[in-house]
């Protein structure tokens, strides 16, 4: 199993894990803060205004082209939630030279060049430059505009919309379209100041290094100033569910989506989390769960039909693509499936599958340096520390009994329909 | 058992072919998790025309079959396959493309017994009037969703464009209509003819001890029995230089315009290293042209005619090769015209040679990059060995490339009778 060996350098949590499996070197760079309506537009935009410019490089161009000079080294961003934080993740992946003909060393160049976009931004009059951020500022708009012409990301919006009401994690991860104009080179650069001081910040660091030597040059390149090495967090809000709420959308679409959303009231923290893992994986998690085989192979209606969970919200999502006409047949589809699961009507067998596909998935995972980092990073959101191999053996020992008891801890909360225009439910 | 040793990549390939025509290539990973197998036909969605195993006349079959018996094939008798894979800890899979069908599983444990089930399942087809009637509402589902996704719907509408008479236009799934007319005797028609061994790869990549793996296939394969291996006669569709229809407008349920030019590529090479020259050739210059690192790609961005979603692919199989270029804008007309504009002026400028080096740093990083990936090693090694090319030349014909090939691929390539334009704009829906 790969180790993880984390040490603090000028507040900042440096997560390496040494490996030769790859012909390439990882860097994850991550800052979390709270979820909350006054800062989700300005984080939205942040990370995607570090990107187009450093002072070494102030144009995306050039930067771009830099990019290319070190063999097309890669370097995106993105924004998740998880929970009620709010994070910002910014990657560089880059040949490991010794598969190359050309032998110059890159990792140290990566590693400044991550510094970089995250401390030496491009900058004019001591704020950000105006013609990025005007750019940066249409292309946010037109990521949450986005989301209306995908009608599956839509559906999926509009439930958490309608279901987290008034909770922070009803805000979109990529900020609120009516916040954006109101972002000037200034507010943006000030609340980039804030942030450096007060995010939570993690950097990991994956491939064929030497730790020592690579713990070093974060050491010379990442100086933050009035920094202190924070950790916050931030309470989930919890709901008391009073009535089912049924939300029908019309639109002329020829597909139905039908998303339907619960709360789990279990998050990653709890005792119970395991056995909500192996819940899910009966439910709908896979190709040989409850949804899969009633809703899709055994009835008909759809092409997908599965369960996720967020996992530090305690939230566990349906969805399935149907037919317009057959929405009351798979509504009760699902929900039979559901009060199976509550009276333990599942066999041994289909809890030794799903445990099998669970442990699979997660070794498949840590695979990939990008998966290896979202599962360590769970141990960051959370409090409570999960090591890998305590999470394969904790699976392991999952009962039925444990299974029902998250069962009926379960509560549905809204069923969203996006349907189309002539026929109705 | 035969070994390919790449020495630069620190790769070690081993390969054998079977008695009854099968190629079977064991890729060893040291320190994976994951045993990743693949199971491939060279048959996709293209392959409508042909003469069935053992008759002697061309027949047209309904449009989506290739993926219906994709679909099929995971039904047994005795139950679904996925039930299986799962059983056995693994997660399993399929897809069809326009030349392929693809099997495939991925699994940390069990791996023999896996890739039993994988070789054995897709050797044993089992089809009854029940079981297909059945599948027609999964993938009348499926297709609904297509019709729903504008990018899939601009893709197509792109490729109908470009192509008259060529059968890389029908969408891969069919329609509702055609797969209504599949039977099971259909489904065994194209079976028989296009899943013999002699037109299979199974590519195993893990960290897997390659003499066991390839004892196991042997074996497994000894115990079955096939007719001799036939070759396949495909109907041979004539098609046109130029572009079937320059412009194509689709209105749908959307809020932000998308654009998408199509260029169609004149000479295509059936196999070989002179195929994969041309594939890298035309990749090299949608980077050069396109890539974020180029001034068009900045002008177009700081003009605000793309976004994020801007994106430029090219796509070649033995008998087509087409680019796609464009992605999200406000303004679907301008974007096209600025998009053929560049590339029916790039033969008055000379070639910067610094910025083709710099491309090619770049494919050749992203080439390394995509060795970390089983999934990529697997289904990109079948489609260029389907094509008698190998991944692992990629490496030197990039750096072979000169700028003499570039412009030689524009001149074929970047003339406006080879250009397609589709576009999906907002409908008037009145909600």
């Amino acid at each position: 199993m790969l180790k993880e060996k984390i040490t603090a350098v000028n507040g900042l949590n440096v997560h390496t894990i040494q490996t030769d499996k790859y012909k390439t070197n990882t860097l994850v760079f991550k800052m979390k803060a709270p979820l909350t309506k006054e800062t989700v537009t300005q984080r939205a935009l942040l990370p995607y205004v570090l990107q187009s410019g450093t002072k070494t490089y102030p144009t995306a161009t050039a930067l771009r082209s830099y990019l290319d000079e070190l063999y097309g080294a890669t370097l995106n961003v993105d924004l998740t939630k998880k929970g009620e934080q709010h994070i910002i993740t910014i990657r560089v992946d880059i040949a490991n030279e010794k598969f190359l003909k050309d032998s110059s060393p890159l990792l140290n160049k990566a590693v400044q060049l991550l510094s970089d976009i995250i401390l030496q931004p491009a900058l004019e009059n001591g704020e950000f430059v105006a013609k990025i951020v005007e750019q940066e500022k249409r292309a946010l708009k037109q990521r949450i505009q986005s989301v209306y012409d995908d009608k599956m990301r839509y559906a999926n919006l509009r439930l958490v919309e309608e279901m987290c009401k008034g909770e922070p994690y009803a805000l979109h991860v990529d900020g609120e379209l009516e916040d954006v104009d109101a972002i000037t080179t200034k507010s943006l650069y000030n609340y980039y100041q804030k942030a450096l001081q007060e995010d939570e910040m993690d950097l990991y660091i994956i491939g064929d290094i030497d730790e020592i030597e690579v713990l070093d040059l974060v050491k010379s390149h990442f100086q933050f100033e009035n920094r202190a090495a924070a950790h916050r967090k931030s309470p989930i809000t919890k709901k008391t569910i009073t009535n089912v709420n049924e939300v029908i959308e019309k639109q002329d679409v020829k597909q139905g989506k039908l998303n339907i959303g619960y709360r789990t009231n279990i998050t990653y923290e709890d005792d119970q989390y395991y056995a909500l893992q192996v819940f899910n994986g009966i439910f709908g998690g896979f190709s040989h769960s409850k949804l899969f085989i009633n809703v899709r192979e055994k009835a008909s209606l759809a092409y997908y039909a599965a369960s996720r969970l967020e996992s530090h919200k305690g939230l566990l999502m349906v969805m399935s693509g149907i037919e317009p006409s057959n929405y009351d047949k798979a509504v009760n589809i699902i929900k039979e499936q559901m009060e199976a699961m509550k009276k333990g009507a599942f066999t041994d067998e289909e809890m030794v599958q799903t445990k099998a596909v669970i442990r699979n998935q997660l070794l498949e995972t840590l695979d990939t340096p990008r998966g290896l980092v979202e599962v360590l990073y769970h141990n960051v959101v959370s409090e409570r520390k999960r090591p890998v191999d305590e999470w394969i053996a904790a699976i392991e020992k999952v009962t039925c009994e444990e299974i029902m008891e998250v069962a009926n801890q379960i509560e549905l909360d809204t069923i969203y329909f996006l349907t189309g225009m002539e026929e109705g439910k | 058992m035969e070994k390919l040793f790449y020495e630069q990549l620190q790769e070690e390939l081993y390969y054998e072919k079977m008695p009854n025509g099968l190629d079977v290539y064991i890729l060893p990973k040291k320190g994976f998790n994951k045993t990743y197998a693949t199971f491939t036909t060279k048959y996709g969605s293209i392959d409508n025309q042909f003469v069935p195993l053992g008759q002697t006349e061309m027949k047209r079959v309904p449009d989506g079959i290739a993926h219906f018996l994709e679909h099929k094939l995971f039904e047994k008798e005795d139950g679904d396959v996925f039930q299986q894979f799962s059983k056995q800890g693994a997660s399993a899979n399929a897809f069809t493309s326009f030349t392929r069908t693809a099997y495939l599983f991925s699994s940390t444990t069990n791996v023999e017994k896996n890739l039993e089930t994988l070789i054995d399942f897709v050797q044993s087809p089992y089809f009854t009037d029940k079981t297909v009637e059945k599948e027609k509402g999964i993938i009348g589902q499926e297709i609904r969703m297509y019709d729903d996704n504008p990018d899939w719907r601009l893709y197509f509408g792109t490729i109908q464009s470009m192509y008259k008479n060529h059968p890389v236009r029908i969408d891969i799934a069919g329609t509702v209509e055609s797969i209504a007319e599949i039977t099971k005797e259909l489904l065994y028609e194209c079976y028989e003819t296009f899943y013999h061994p002699s037109n299979m790869l199974l590519f195993v990549v893990g960290p897997v001890d390659q003499e066991k793996i390839m004892q196991q296939i042997r074996d497994n394969q000894a115990r079955k029995s096939f007719k001799p291996a036939a070759e396949i006669k495909r109907f041979v569709y004539s098609e046109p230089k130029e572009v079937a229809q320059a412009k194509q407008v689709i209105p749908m349920n959307v809020q932000t315009p998308k654009c998408l030019v199509g260029i169609k590529a004149k000479n295509v090479a059936q196999i070989g290293k002179d195929k994969l020259k041309h594939e890298l050739t035309m990749n090299v210059l949608l980077d050069y042209l396109f890539g974020k690192s180029s001034p068009h790609y900045e002008r177009l961005y700081s003009d605000g005619l793309i976004d994020e979603t801007f994106s430029y692919d090219y796509t070649e199989e033995t008998e087509f090769g087409f680019a796609v270029v464009g992605g999200d804008t406000a303004e679907p007309d301008r974007l096209t015209d600025e998009l053929k504009k560049i590339m029916l002026t790039f033969r008055e400028h000379s070639l910067d040679e610094q910025d083709l080096e710099r491309v090619k740093k770049k494919k050749i990083g992203a080439f390394l990059r995509s060795l970390n990936s089983p999934e990529y090693i697997a289904n990109q090694f079948t489609r260029y060995a389907f094509h008698q090319v190998s991944l692992f030349d990629i490496v030197s014909v990039l750096e072979s490339l000169t700028c003499q090939d570039i412009e030689q691929v524009a001149n074929e390539c970047f003339n406006e009778s080879q250009f397609s334009v589709c576009q999906v704009v907002p409908k008037n829906t009145g909600n």
